[in-house]
């Protein structure tokens, strides 16, 4: 009997990754051309092996992807390989080996001004304490097995590094080493993980398909850093438990970045938006006559200082605002209508207001599928997941609090929700079958063959406030300064 | 056909709930009979409470089902309740605490991630908490209760065995380990495992003399303990303090009768506890325990309040319920067409039925039923008459009025 031929499909990380794994699947000669920091494919095909390709994604949705078995292989940071599996020890998720790069760490930080300075004293404390992280899962498994008494943990996008002192007093981040934390202004507590980039495979997958083609070419560059005992499935590879408080030496080797008094002091404070909504915002205030220094340059600079001395300023991203202003970290942002009703659509009682439309960073908000899904609107996809066709209907989302209020008022159901960090179009039609993600002219969805079947909403940038900052005598006045001095840019 | 339950999740169907409900029933009324006041307490609380407190370990914190609320932007979650005795607890504080005791008991639920999904990840418990009383008659009137209630079931060859979480502690500071070799010992000892002690090399042969027994030994009366005590004669007063109080106790319930086995290591997950603890097993199956827990008012910010518990764990109890099959007498009432003075004749009968305590089922389906008591059937050419079926007798009777069929049912 002809032995069948199994397809293996691999999920490859963009970012910070990307040049060196393409380097070692060069080394390992899997046949991808074409991955490298220049490309603009999402989909690879190996020309040395015609039943293997590849998929590139954000390096956070590839343990989730191959987890839920859309991939058989995959290779990105151990890091988020724990961050998923510290919350879904069940997962189907299964470390194969270290590849030896990528190396890194993720730590517990805290400010300077959170006078950490012995590990008992610190242990010992009755703070509440604010821990802000890319790693929420990780962060809550630190601070159980810290038994801290009492905690809140606020998920960000990034930029984690820039909010302590002033609005978180712990963060859990990445760094190359303990010098780069330093050097942000942070005090390194502890070293909860070394981090390198792994191989994963699916637990199924490994156990029933021949993937043994593209294992025997990554058997050179496999590493084991375990001692023999800890050595897991088969023998052969490496399974290793969640290893979360490694101690690292306390150092308070420098003076803070920031005076926490001087931002204190600030009347009012406003985050002003990073990546590709700080060039238009920077234009649009300085339009508006607003001036700030240390904003505009191509470095990033999370602590920009304004003509108003009452004016507090902070850069951070625009999809963690709505809730930083909620918590009153902020008075104002900068960010997009998307990311504020993504926020209020999660938590309707939260005090953010959006106090000015500002016209630039237009995007809508749409829903699509691939053309090759026979539904020209929503009703079409309503009857058609009714019907049975999607069992159930995926839907990948960057929003995915817009996205589920989306497919409830629309009485769409059965649908499962794929949660993404970037390059969703990537998803259609393997991995989902519906996209619900911003568009500016919609040019990037015909390219990845998919089309519109709805308009949610359109987006620009606006001002958002907190309630309580408004209702604040101290405050309202100042506030009013600044929404009428935008508003006047905008007429 | 596909399952839509949730994984982890059980169904109690009606025979689960025969047996839920008996238990319950018999618990309640023990509850009731030594004057202890029901409570219920929500489903959900805040994460800090069971952080705030210290009072679960890590691993169970890492099991607890938490989230944020609609209203959780400021970070913080909520929990579906992991635990009973808590939040009863935090009743306590938040509204009872001018009372100088309060003796509650609750009916609950708790929630606990299982990772394989084939147990459940709720089960359920009854409840006791004797909060502010501090006499060894107190410890002692919770574990009789405790036994009486399991009694009462029925179960028997319940072997109850008694611990002193105070006692682990202090043996535990015996040690001199240093703090972070300390911190892993009760970690590992909270979890159930042992050997962790047991692999401390420890030089001080003081140490060693009463370290093997209590480890391995399993007493049947106070005199054990009474051996250890004097083989500890240079132990810390804390550790002797806590030995004392385990012997007084064991004396107690030795002068009540109660048969017992004093086995430090049959605890786990004591955390908050800081007296005597138990638990009851039947054929090693835990059903239920409890202990001593003076601590966790005070960490919750209250004044000292000493106060012990127990629960007894009703899924493992449901299985081991001795059940006799037999049905509670019902009577069918049935009727093939339902005519408005058929279903009038029919209805104003039952009722009069379960006003005398009887239960009357109404059934138009015309079906042939024999799994009944009584059946009363309605012609819909003569609504005006009642035939009576004896089922177990195979007897049949005419009548004309409902208090006719009361009088042939009894009643």
């Amino acid at each position: 009997m002809k032995h069948k031929v199994s397809y293996i499909k691999l999920a490859l990380p963009k970012g910070r990754l990307l040049s060196p794994t393409a380097e070692v699947l060069s080394e390992v000669a899997l046949g991808f051309e074409g991955y490298g920091h220049k490309t603009r494919q999402y989909r690879l095909q190996s020309v040395r092996f015609p039943c293997l390709s590849a998929k590139i994604f954000h390096e956070k949705d590839i343990p989730v992807q191959v987890a839920v078995g859309n991939y058989d292989l995959g290779i990105c940071g151990l890091d988020w390989i724990e961050e998923l599996q510290v919350r879904y020890p069940s997962s189907a998720l299964v470390k194969l080996s270290s590849l030896d790069y990528g190396g890194g760490n993720v730590y517990l930080a805290a400010s300077h001004e959170a006078e950490v300075f012995s590990l008992d004293g610190f242990l010992a404390r009755q703070d509440n304490w604010r821990i802000v992280t890319e790693y929420p899962n990780l962060a809550q498994a630190v601070a159980l097995s810290l038994r801290f008494k009492r905690f809140r943990i606020f998920p960000v996008w990034g930029a984690a590094e820039a909010y302590p002192p002033e609005n978180a007093d712990l963060a859990v981040l990445w760094a190359r080493n303990e010098s780069e934390i330093v050097g942000q202004g942070l005090a390194p507590v502890m070293k909860l993980l070394s981090v390198d980039a792994f191989l994963v495979a699916n637990r199924e997958k490994l156990e029933t398909k021949d993937l043994s083609q593209v294992l025997d070419c990554f058997t050179p560059k496999l590493v084991s850093r375990l001692p023999p005992d800890e050595r897991g499935y088969r023998g052969c590879f490496i399974s290793l438990r969640p290893r979360i408080l490694s101690q690292i030496k306390l150092s308070r080797s420098r003076e803070p970045v920031v005076s926490l008094s001087e931002w204190q002091e600030k009347a009012i404070k406003l985050a002003l938006p990073d990546g590709h909504q700080k060039r238009p915002t920077s234009q649009f205030l300085e339009q508006a006559g607003l001036n700030i220094q240390g904003y505009s340059g191509k470095t990033v600079n999370r602590r920009p200082s304004a003509d108003l001395d009452w004016l507090g300023i902070k850069v951070i991203r625009p999809q963690d605002m709505p809730l930083e202003v909620a918590n009153g970290n902020f008075d104002l942002a900068i960010t997009g209508k998307d990311w504020l009703l993504e926020h209020l659509y999660r938590f309707p009682s939260s005090p953010v207001r959006e106090l000015l439309e500002l016209g630039f960073g237009k995007v809508k908000i749409v829903a699509a599928v691939s053309q090759d899904t026979p539904v020209a609107n929503v009703n079409g996809l309503k009857l058609l997941t009714q019907g049975g066709k999607f069992a159930p209907l995926r839907v990948a989302s960057e929003y995915i609090n817009i996205a589920d209020k989306y497919l409830r008022d629309n009485h769409i159901s059965p649908y499962k929700l794929v949660p993404t960090w970037g390059a969703s179009e990537a998803f259609l039609p393997e991995d989902a079958d519906l996209l619900i993600d911003n568009a500016q002219t919609g040019k990037t969805l015909v390219q990845h063959n998919l089309k519109i079947i709805d308009v949610l909403l359109t987006s620009t940038a606006c001002l958002i406030g907190n309630k309580d900052s408004l209702d604040s005598c101290d405050k309202r006045e100042r506030i009013e300064f600044i929404t009428q001095t935008l508003q006047r840019a905008l007429s | 056909m596909e399952n839509h339950k949730c994984k982890g999740m059980r169904d109690l169907v009606p025979d689960d709930m025969l047996r839920f409900r008996r238990i319950e029933d018999v618990f309640r009324t023990c509850c009731l009979n030594h004057n202890y006041q029901e409570v219920k307490t929500p489903t959900l609380e805040y994460l800090h409470l069971f952080t705030a407190t210290g009072t679960l370990t890590p691993s169970m914190l890492g099991k607890v089902y938490s989230f944020l609320d609609w209203d959780g932007w400021s970070g913080e979650r909520v929990v579906l309740r992991p635990d009973g005795t808590i939040p009863v607890a935090r009743l306590y504080v938040d509204n009872l605490s001018g009372c100088e005791t309060a003796k509650l008991f609750y009916v609950t639920n708790i929630f606990a991630f299982e990772e394989t999904g084939k147990k459940t990840r709720e089960r359920w418990q009854c409840g006791v908490e004797f909060l502010g009383g501090a006499k060894l008659a107190v410890d002692a009137e919770i574990i009789s209760l405790a036994r009486e209630v399991v009694h009462k079931l029925g179960l028997s060859d319940i072997r109850l065995q008694l611990s002193h979480a105070g006692l682990v502690k202090a043996l535990i500071k015996e040690l001199k380990l240093d703090a972070s070799r300390e911190a892993e010992v009760v970690s590992r000892v909270l979890d159930g495992d042992w050997r962790a002690l047991q692999q401390v090399n420890s030089a001080n042969d003081e140490l060693n003399k009463f370290l093997y027994p209590l480890l391995n030994l399993k007493g049947k009366s106070a005199a054990f303990l009474q051996n250890v005590k004097a083989l500890c004669l240079q132990a810390s007063p804390g550790f002797k303090a806590s030995l004392e109080d385990f012997i007084s106790i064991t004396a107690l319930l030795d002068s009540l009768g109660c048969r017992y086995e004093t086995d430090i290591t049959a605890i786990r997950n004591f955390e908050y506890y800081t007296g005597v603890c138990f638990q009851l097993l039947d054929n090693g199956e835990r059903i239920g325990g409890g202990g001593r827990y003076d601590g966790l008012i005070p960490l919750m910010g209250d004044r000292n309040t000493p106060a012990c518990g127990f629960a007894l764990y009703i899924d493992p109890i449901m299985k081991l319920l001795p059940w006799d099959n037999k049905q509670k007498s019902v009577i069918l009432i049935a009727a093939g067409e339902p005519t408005p003075e058929v279903v009038k004749r029919c209805f104003t009968l039952a009722q009069s039925l379960r006003d005398a305590k009887h239960v009357a089922e109404v059934d138009f389906s015309g079906r042939e039923r024999s799994d009944y008591r009584w059946l009363v059937s309605i012609s819909e050419k003569d609504p005006t008459r009642f035939t009576i079926t004896d089922c177990e007798r195979k007897q049949q009777r005419h009548v004309a009025s409902p208090s006719e069929v009361l009088s042939v049912v009894g009643g």
